[in-house]
């Protein structure tokens, strides 16, 4: 049995993905978790890179792998979490997990089996000619027929960062910090006073 | 053996379901569940480059970035809320985080 | 013409809606201007368009003037239907109605409500003028409520007068009596024409006159009998005939004014008139019209009678009325509409003349009605008097006088008459005359002649009402001496109403009258040597003799009949059974559903039971809100693999 080399590389990733997506759900240390989570990213985007979606491919290392992991990582490392208390109950809630699981993939199965996805229904579409730019082609779409959302999700990022901001900002008492608007308003009167008084003499005199 | 679009959406789905537990089973911690529902997005994104590539159709693609940008927008602020969370209650666990219970 | 006659319809609504909205702005003056100047204006228009159908110039108008709404095959619209019946019946009402207008400046002259009195009247005015020139049966009974809602205004005009208030509802809920036979007669009008148009119905009618229907399992009734018998329970509810007569003497608790305008010359006409005009199906039959002939006779007869014991001043008037809408009814159903449209004009002129000589002697008086503390009332007021003397002349019927051609003629007709019932509805009228003499000059003797029975106090203020009121008392007694002379060969005789009314010329007995009509003046002489004149005479003299010579003798006749008195002054016990009966049984009922139906079936099992219902299926339900973010998750979860097993399991062969 011969195998072309798109199945190799299909199954090679997916056999990585679905253990590190097993692997996020599992371990015991949230940064491990993220790290795997991170390697499942790698590896769709390798996937991806076979469905020819090069662009996207890229962007989800770059945004996902670069920014979002990283925030996860931030997240996790600056909060002070006790490990062995959050992994409490795992071994009593996996069988009831496991068979929701179970019984969700093989319902997916029956829908999404050969028999409604198979050959017949979607061959394999012929390989894109040399020369053909997929990122090309996604930005003809996104800035013509999908400008409008194109520029909501801008402005969802955009309140998505102000709102992580406004969120996550505190004032701590304790912070010594100046304050220039008070700084050029103080006057005279406030820092200086001046006392008249007798002249005296030295007490040895 | 050649690989159909049901092998990608198969994959997909078992992401999915893994996802799904992961969030079934991780009882306690906040930022597991961020994570399962960051696969979950991705068995979804998957499914949508698994079509836009079988049927030829670069709307696929697009509706992946528009996902990709929604999803980062609700980690930044899950995350954010996360930690929000834990100053004032010093904890993640999802257990005790039970303020809305009638 | 349609501009003349929307004008006609609307000055009184427009003079209305100004006096009464804005009132208090245009002062008491400016509200009496505004009304009489609307009401004037559509007097002048209507007499013209009468004159015009006299000359013969004007056609027969019948337009659709604006569509309100349509449904289906058929709409609701707003038009005019002008003949030479409704011009008669629009000349009567602006006539009288401005009249009314006039006389009110005297009579409300010190009510804090003069304002709202003038618009009451005006939109009244507005609603008869709908009413009768109505093209439609939904017009009409636009017509028809509101003149039963400013009626009901106008009887409670005075709301803080306990009696007014009783009275003006006691008128509202007879009338919804008739009304709801009224509407049932239109419901079946729709039902066999498919239409409300009257020019569609009528000249459907002749085609549907074997029709029949069931109401009851195994009995089969006439279809024009059922409408013409629901329509006619309209006209007694508003025309006032027995046994919905109670409303009308108890609505003598309004100003005077209106018990002239309304319950004596309009409102209580409109369903003698609609009775004319419904005559192509009334036509048709011979039931229906011979229990509009029994229930006129009885009413005529009945009320008259009572009317001679009662001693308020406007009571007795307006018993009187009740009797003479009881002989317009009986000239119905005798299929003399013509004459009874003919008494229907003159007996609004003298009648209204008599309503609103009483209210000048009610003026004089001090606002005292009772007849009793009245007497010699002509020497201190002679207009008063001697128009009182035209009108109760011309309502006994003395030949000549215009209430002599018309009553002579329906009694005439009933005699000629020869359906079923026609006997006792002729003796009814005949005897109706020897009463109608007596309570009349019964009244006139207690008040105008006799001994002054008043206190010092009153009769140290005695004097004549000032010119708004006697004016229009003069001006009304005009048309009560001689507009019948004028009018009764035309009316009856002439065919003014030809294709107006239609009358089955097989049964028409002012047909067979008419052979023997030679003139005005030879049908008034020979009135001289005929029963009616003898029956009036000794109605004189018993009256005379009692009231004017021997006052005494009046005590002994009451005490010597004890038994009839009773009956009399209780008004044959009607309110007492309807107090009995309708109101206390009604109040039962209502407070038997209030309590078992209303409290305890929708208020606690309903309306508390579903509340309690939704409280304890939620107190079970609450304990699925966990609070927890993995059971919401879990239940998400649980629907997704739901959905996904029904789309397994339903949508295999699809796809």
């Amino acid at each position: 049995m011969t195998m072309p080399i798109e199945a190799i590389i299909f199954y090679f990733f997916a056999a990585i993905l679905v253990g590190a997506a097993l692997a996020v759900i599992s371990v015991r240390n949230s940064v491990y978790a993220a790290l795997f989570l991170v390697l499942a990213f790698f590896t769709s985007a390798g996937i991806w890179m076979l469905l020819e979606a090069e662009f996207l491919a890229i962007t989800l290392v770059l945004v996902y792998v670069g920014a979002v992991m990283v925030l996860f990582l931030f997240v996790v490392m600056m909060l002070d979490i006790k490990v062995e208390p959050l992994k409490a109950g795992f071994a009593r809630y996996l069988p009831v997990g496991a068979i929701v699981a179970l019984v969700m993939a093989a319902e997916m199965f029956l829908v999404l089996g050969a028999k409604h996805f198979g050959m017949e229904r979607f061959p394999v579409p012929q390989p894109n000619p040399l020369g053909y730019s997929n990122t090309e082609e996604l930005g003809r779409v996104l800035y013509t027929e999908y400008y409008y959302p194109f520029e909501i999700a801008a402005v969802i990022l955009l309140v998505a960062i102000v709102a992580a901001i406004a969120l996550t900002l505190r004032k701590r008492p304790e912070t010594k910090f100046q304050d220039p608007a008070l700084q050029i308003q103080v006057r005279k009167e406030d820092r200086l006073r001046i006392v008249k008084m007798d002249a005296e003499k030295r007490a040895d005199q | 053996m050649i690989i159909t679009l049901s092998h990608f959406l198969i994959l997909g789905a078992i992401l999915f379901c893994i996802a799904l537990a992961g969030i079934f089973l991780n009882r306690k911690n906040v930022i597991i569940l961020l994570m399962a529902i960051e696969l979950m997005l991705l068995a979804v994104n998957m499914n949508f480059v698994a079509f836009s590539r079988y049927l030829g159709n670069t709307d696929g693609q697009v509706f992946v970035f528009f996902i990709l940008t929604v999803a980062a927008a609700e980690a930044a602020i899950g995350l954010a809320i996360l930690v929000t969370v834990f100053r004032n209650r010093r904890t993640i666990d999802v257990e005790e985080l039970d303020a809305l219970k009638g | 013409m349609e501009n003349i006659y929307l004008t006609i319809v609307l000055a009184p609504l427009f003079g209305a809606i100004v006096a009464g909205l804005f009132g208090r702005q245009i002062g008491r003056a400016g509200a009496h201007w505004i009304t009489i100047l609307g009401v004037g204006l559509s007097c002048v228009l209507s007499l013209n368009v009468l004159w015009q159908f006299i000359t013969g110039e004007a056609e027969v108008y019948n337009q659709t003037v604006y569509t309100w709404l349509a449904s289906g095959s058929f709409n609701f619209e707003v038009g005019f239907m002008v003949d030479t019946l409704t011009a008669v019946m629009m000349s009567v009402v602006t006539f009288v109605s401005l009249m009314v207008h006039i006389y009110t400046i005297g009579y409300m002259h010190d009510d804090p409500g003069y304002q709202r009195f003038f618009s009451y009247i005006a939109l009244f005015t507005f609603s008869m003028l709908m009413l009768v020139m109505a093209n439609n049966f939904v017009q009409l009974f636009f017509g028809w409520e509101a003149v039963g809602l400013v009626s009901y205004l106008l009887i409670g005009f005075w709301f803080k007068k306990e009696t007014a208030i009783f009275a003006n509802m006691k008128a509202f809920l007879v009338n919804r009596v008739g009304d709801l036979g009224f509407l049932l007669g239109i419901g079946c009008v729709l039902y066999f024409f498919g239409s409300l148009d009257y020019a569609t119905v009528f000249a459907a009618a002749p085609s549907h006159a074997n029709d029949t229907m069931t109401l009851f399992a195994g009995h089969e009734w006439s279809a024009m009998t059922v409408i013409c018998i629901l329509l006619f329970i309209g006209a007694m509810g508003k025309s006032a005939q027995a046994p919905l007569h109670v409303w009308l003497p108890d609505s003598m608790e309004g100003p005077t004014p209106i018990s002239a305008l309304i319950h004596a010359a309009t409102m209580v006409t409109a369903g003698i008139f609609m009775v004319a005009r419904m005559s192509p199906l009334f036509e048709l039959s011979e039931t229906a019209l011979s229990f509009v002939l029994v229930i006129g006779a009885t009413t005529a007869l009945f009320t008259g009678l009572i009317g001679i014991v009662q001693n308020d001043i406007k009571r007795v008037v307006a018993y009187s009325t009740l009797s003479q809408l009881g002989y317009m009814t009986v000239a119905l159903g005798a299929s003399a509409y013509s004459a009874a449209i003919f008494h229907l004009m003159t007996h609004a002129f003298f009648k209204a003349l008599l309503f609103l000589g009483a209210g000048s002697v009610i003026i004089a008086m001090h606002h005292k009605q009772d007849m009793r503390e009245m007497g010699g009332l002509k020497k201190y007021m002679p207009i008063t008097f001697i128009t009182a003397w035209i009108g109760t002349v011309a309502l006994v019927g003395v030949p000549f006088t215009s209430g002599f051609f018309s009553k002579d003629a329906i009694i005439e007709a009933v005699h000629h008459a020869s359906r079923a019932g026609s006997g006792y509805a002729y003796a009814c009228v005949l005897i109706g005359v020897l009463i109608t003499a007596l309570y009349s000059f019964r009244l006139l003797y207690l008040t105008f002649h006799g001994k002054e029975r008043m206190d010092e106090h009153t009769r140290s203020h005695l004097h004549e009402s000032p010119w708004v009121v006697t004016v229009p008392l003069v001006l009304l007694a005009i048309p009560s001496l001689f507009i019948g002379y004028f009018t009764v060969e035309p009316i009856l005789f002439g065919g003014f109403f030809d294709g107006a009314i239609v009358v089955n010329a097989a049964h028409d007995p002012l047909l067979a009258l008419g052979e023997d009509f030679h003139g005005p003046a030879a049908f008034a002489l020979h009135g001289f040597t005929q029963w009616p004149f003898f029956l009036l005479l000794t109605g004189f003299g018993l009256a005379t003799w009692i009231y004017m010579f021997r006052p005494d003798i009046a005590d002994t006749i009451k005490a010597r009949f004890k038994p009839i008195w009773t009956i009399l002054d209780k008004k044959y016990g009607f309110d007492e059974f309807n107090q009995a009966v309708f109101g206390r049984g009604t109040v039962f009922l209502g407070r038997f559903l209030s309590k078992h139906g209303d409290q305890q079936i929708i208020d606690g099992l309903v309306v508390n039971g579903s509340a309690r219902a939704v409280g304890w299926f939620s107190s079970v339900l609450r304990h699925v809100q966990s609070g927890y973010l993995y059971h919401y998750a879990f239940a998400t979860i649980l629907g997704l693999i739901a959905l996904v097993t029904a789309f397994v399991l339903m949508g295999r062969e699809g796809l």
